[in-house]
């Protein structure tokens, strides 16, 4: 099928970036967007210009890499997909697609379509650890985790750092990566210790580092590849409510 | 031979371990803040490693290629991680971990590290636990556990289909509370170009800083590198894309040690190739031959739908094969009995190279939802990839390059035969053998990087105390860098039509269709003859647009493609020499009359460790010998 | 402490609690508000000048313009801040399945206030500080309150197509605001978070659609 692709071109943080069209012929409809991506490379790499960059590693929807905003979408098309899982036939015949990266001060573009994510980096080393030494552990069945919470916090700590809640956000607000964080620690009791530091450490770093606020759209558990629900956020503001008012800073 | 040192700590086996730690050399707190150390790679051996020698009190530098410590490829491992800890009361224990390990390994491990290795599972489920990872529970808040392929316990701890990125996450956020704490300090979007070795021992490295182009030189006591392995040296496998063999290809030119290359596990359970465009093959986890039955077709060339085939009609080889074990043999022994069967004309789908792996009777036994419970994420990848919902029809599997077993030699210290340069995780050639049993990576990366590298790392650094970290502008990372710089710039200067990908991909297909699953010896001389060619035209014909100062991802992978096609020479070398079938390795003239692998202990009960002789001259070998004395070397059978 | 009033979720949780307030008080408002449909208005002017002398009442009611004053003012700031967390937009806007409401809740509040100023400007203005025809009930002499309402209804056919509009505007607020409220300060979960959506719903439309009835009642008894 014919595709035609409209994607964001950035030669650096710096430099202003544009628009550039392009077109491929005879793309096949089990072709996965990436691959599609790749012959496009490979024919741009022929024609003696600039390849497209952008950022994919396991294919699998699991390491997080991939951070293509498609047709108004993170991650294009499908439910609980990120990039790497999407393929063209999503798409039709003489569709035009247009690819975008993550938008947010905190992921300023590196190149075309690649951003810096190392504000969630930063988020993480606030506080999304339990602070325990190598040689420090008690064994794993002296706290008993009943299976509803160990399955609850699990489907919390599924999250990959793709940023896509932060992309689709009308706020760019990563709330949703740091209420996974803080409710699937603090969902166990090995994470209870320290709830409430991190729970106000991970949001101050938060707001500190530009991204926006909740606004409860929603947006982001719609776009999150795992599917991570808001009701995560709520227990992050439950877990910030009651550390801000019992904590004495 | 003197060169080849294992360092085993002398006594009983079981005792080796608490000996080593008893004695070995330490270094006090307030040396271990004048003692800085290097680590790359932040895996599940990597991040464990550089957390927990910061919490030591050392300073760490940590480097990664991807844009994040948690990208690390260990993210992606799926069904679990052992631990001996008898958590089922079905009879594990330490020494059954070992003995299924050396077994499953078909006897080409060393005896004290893969003891070692089990010793210290149990710990690191512990260690995991504290950290916040969500291992599966039952309902009473116990630690849930499920079986995997080549042994008889249930032994496997798991969080759903993504324990690897669960464990990895541990890792992560306790190096995330280092960097924080100012112990650690993070280099992330790093490509490792060298190692530096200053009087014999590694003191350092030169990374490329992927956002900049900028050439960095960092100076250590200690260099650890958990760069994991090299299976992407086939193009397709199970590995993410970027995964690649050059930083082992690096401390080998250098002067370290290469054990084993040639033995490279293909994992059974992958999703088919489906087009000539594919970049990559996604694994489907080990842990759905629990419950799903691999079958094909008894008839040649049967092309009817799977639903169609009646079970008086339906070969579960496996099951046929292998009736002990059934459908969870090892991943060699499955993965040979599908290219078998597909070899001879039986193996379905639009290619003829997939076998069924069905849920139609665990389904109909256990209800849809349990099923659902246990596979639901790896069933809706699969149908994501395919389109078909393995609830309705079987899945369609085929094998896929995986995980290696080769490495970097390492004695027990984990060291390579170039002093201060450790090597941990799938970057040494380990504790595995010629073949890996599934959950046992994580095992032992995660084993090797909290509770074996901080002492072996330590024990090495008590004799650095009185040494300043080397001066970057020494000569030898004067010389490193402008070797480093004068590659790169050859790549863009060579300025022909092919990418590299394009040349990946033709090394990919030389290595799976010569040095794949099966071997032989006419086969290897005629793929070392064209990858010899290929190079020839590599280094002739590469194209690399753009500049060497900036973002530039052809130029990143051509220098890993380039460092792939040493290594298949290396493959192509080590595989030649080993005469025999063992694990991984498939000599086609080396099988029993049943066609089942065949070993020849007498001649290669041993380490094949490579050492470099320069550009184009064949490496040298050394021997380790394997002795062992606490099993009994047997005929691998799962029959 | 001090960091919670500039947090974003500490500025979220001013936001809802005014705004919970702020919802209680429409409660409170419709229910005087419906007695406008029964008889011929003195019930409501009992009500009405109840509500504007009673002393609690004079204590709430500037604590109400608080929460307004509070409510705009933080939404405002929230508002700004959330724009500059994303300076360049994308080329195809945002497709992600969320309620426009959600998305536009700034712009709703603003229409809302827009409406709200009229309606001050038309009724608690006048009532307050202006001239309001007296009646006699009971022997006391009472605001006609219930008389300025049917008089506005009466006299500007288009003010009951504002006042219908403005519930409409109030109606989509309040879709997204009443679960959100709750969301915020952490009384949700994922067994609630549906519940509460449906009730949000019901809320809204009960609230909204009483005060969109009251002129469309006026309409139909006067104009028609």
């Amino acid at each position: 099928m014919k595709i035609k692709l409209n994607i964001w071109k950035q030669a650096n943080a710096k430099a202003k970036g544009k628009f550039e069209k392009y077109e491929l012929d005879d793309v096949d409809a089990e072709m996965s967007f990436l691959e599609m991506l790749d012959s496009l490379n490979e024919k741009l790499i022929k024609e003696g210009k600039e390849p497209v960059a952008f950022e994919h590693d396991c294919h699998e929807a699991i390491c997080g890499c991939c951070s293509l905003y498609i047709n108004g979408h993170p991650h294009g098309p499908g439910k609980e997909t990120a990039t790497c899982q999407v393929h063209m036939r999503s798409f039709k015949d003489g569709d035009t697609i247009t690819v975008e990266p993550w938008r947010a001060k905190s992921f300023p573009v590196l190149k075309d379509l690649m951003v810096d994510r190392n504000a969630f980096d930063k988020l993480m080393a606030a506080g999304g650890f339990i602070s325990i030494d190598a040689g420090q552990a008690p064994d794993a069945n002296a706290n008993l985790v009943g299976k509803i919470d160990a399955d609850k916090a699990f489907d919390a700590a599924a999250c990959i750092g793709c940023g896509a809640c932060v992309a689709a956000c009308k706020n760019s607000s990563a709330t949703l990566f740091v209420a996974a964080k803080v409710s699937q620690l603090a969902l166990l009791p090995q994470g209870k210790v320290e709830a409430k530091r991190r729970a106000l450490n991970m949001v101050a770093k938060m707001d500190e580092l530009g991204f926006g606020s909740c606004t409860n759209t929603g947006a982001c558990e719609v776009e999150c590849p795992k599917g991570i629900g808001i009701d995560f956020i709520a227990k992050l503001n439950r877990e910030y409510l009651c550390a801000s008012f019992s904590e004495a800073e | 031979m003197s060169k080849l040192d294992a360092k085993i700590p002398k006594g009983p086996l079981a005792e080796k371990w608490s000996k080593y730690k008893a004695t070995q050399k330490l270094v006090s707190p307030n040396n271990r803040k004048k003692l800085d150390i290097i680590v790359v790679g932040t895996g599940i051996a990597g991040a464990p490693a550089a957390a927990s020698l910061a919490e030591m009190g050392y300073n760490v530098k940590v480097f990664c290629f991807q844009d994040s410590a948690r990208r690390a490829h260990s993210v992606a491992a799926q069904g679990g991680i052992n631990a001996a800890r008898n958590n089922k009361n079905d009879g594990d224990s330490v020494y059954r971990l070992f003995y299924d390990m050396i077994k499953g390994g078909d006897y080409r491990a060393r005896e004290a590290n893969v003891y070692r290795a089990a010793e210290v599972s149990s710990d690191i489920i512990d260690q995991l636990t504290a950290q916040g990872v969500p291992f599966a529970r039952e309902y009473g808040g116990t630690l849930a556990n499920r079986t995997f392929g080549g042994v008889q316990v249930s032994r496997t701890n798991y969080a759903q289909g993504q324990t690897g990125q669960q464990v990895l996450l541990g890792g992560y956020s306790a190096l995330k509370r280092q960097v924080a704490l100012g112990k650690a300090k993070m280099f992330s979007r790093q490509q490792m170009l060298d190692v530096v070795v200053i009087d014999g021992k590694a003191r350092g490295i030169i990374t490329r800083n992927l956002v900049t182009g900028e050439i960095e030189r960092h100076a250590a006591h200690a260099v650890v590198l958990a760069t994991g392995g090299y299976g992407t040296i086939y193009y397709l496998s199970t590995l993410a894309v970027q995964s690649n063999g050059s930083a082992a290809m690096q401390a080998f030119r250098k002067g370290a040690f290469f054990g084993n290359p040639s033995f490279i596990q293909i994992h059974p359970t992958c999703i088919p190739v489906l087009n000539e465009y594919q970049s990559k093959l996604t694994l489907m986890s080990e842990s759905l031959r629990n419950d799903g039955r691999i079958w094909v077709p008894k008839a040649e060339g049967d092309k009817r739908k799977a639903k169609e085939i009646p079970d008086e009609e339906r070969d579960y080889f496996l099951e046929r094969r292998y009736p002990a074990f059934g459908n969870l043999v090892p991943r060699d022994v499955a993965s040979r009995a599908a290219k078998e069967r597909c070899d001879n004309g039986f193996g379905v789908g639009k290619t003829g190279l997939a076998v069924f792996l069905d849920f139609r009777d665990a389904v109909a036994k256990q209800g849809k939802k349990v099923i659902k419970n246990k596979y639901g994420n790896l069933f809706a990848m699969y149908e994501k990839i395919t389109g078909d919902s393995p609830y309705e029809t079987p899945m369609m599997i085929y094998p896929a390059g995986h995980y290696t077993m080769g490495g970097l030699w390492v004695d027990y210290n984990l060291m390579t035969t170039i002093p201060g340069l450790f090597a941990i995780g799938e970057a040494n050639f380990s504790e595995h053998g010629a073949n890996r049993l599934g959950a046992s990576a994580l095992m032992q990366g995660a084993g090797d990087g909290y509770f074996i590298a901080p002492y072996t790392v330590s024990n090495y650094l008590a004799d650095e105390i009185s040494n300043k970290v080397p001066s970057t502008d020494s000569p030898e990372f004067v010389e490193a860098e402008k070797n480093v710089k004068a590659v790169l710039d050859k790549f863009l200067s060579i300025n022909g039509t092919k990418t590299a990908s394009s040349f990946h991909k033709r090394l990919g297909h030389i290595m799976w269709t010569y040095a794949g699953m099966q071997r032989n010896a006419e086969g290897l001389k005629k793929a070392s003859e064209m990858i010899a060619e290929l190079k020839k035209e590599f280094w002739n014909d590469l194209k690399i647009p753009g500049k060497t100062d900036e973002i530039n991802q052809e130029l990143e992978k051509a220098s890993r493609v380039a460092d792939f096609i040493d290594l298949a020479e290396l493959i192509v070398t080590d595989a030649l020499n080993r005469k025999e079938s063992c694990g991984a390795h498939f000599r086609e003239e080396s099988r029993t009359e049943g066609g089942e692998a065949m070993r020849i202990d007498d001649k290669y009960s041993f380490v094949a460790a490579w050492e470099y002789q320069g550009e184009d001259k064949e490496p040298k070998l050394h021997k380790e010998d394997l002795k062992f004395e606490n099993i009994e070397v047997k005929v691998r059978s799962y029959k | 402490m001090s960091k919670f009033f500039t947090s974003s979720i500490g500025q979220k949780f001013f936001m809802s609690i005014t705004g919970l307030f702020l919802m209680l008080f429409l409660v409170v408002h419709l229910t005087i508000n419906s007695l406008l449909l029964f008889g011929d208005g003195e019930l409501f002017n009992r009500a009405a000048n109840f509500m504007s002398s009673n002393p609690v009442m004079k204590i709430i009611e500037p604590i109400l313009g608080i929460g307004f004053i509070v409510h705009i003012l933080y939404a405002a700031f929230i508002t700004l801040k959330n724009q500059m967390a994303r300076p360049q937009g994308y080329k195809v806007a945002n497709k992600s399945k969320a309620s426009w409401a959600s998305k536009n809740m700034f712009i709703l509040g603003g229409l809302v206030l827009v409406f709200l100023v009229i309606h001050l400007a038309n009724f608690f203005w006048k009532v307050k500080f202006g001239t309001v025809a007296a009646i006699t009930i009971d022997g006391r002499e009472l605001h006609d309150v219930y008389g300025l309402v049917a008089g506005l209804f009466k006299g500007w056919w288009w003010y009951n197509v504002i006042y219908i509009v403005g519930a409409t505007f109030l109606f989509l607020h309040l879709t997204h605001s009443f679960w959100s409220a709750f969301q915020t300060i952490g009384w949700d979960n994922n067994k609630w978070i549906g519940r509460l959506k449906v009730i949000a719903y019901i809320y809204a439309t009960i609230v909204a659609g009483g005060f969109a009835f009251i002129p469309l009642y006026f309409l139909i008894k006067y104009v028609v």
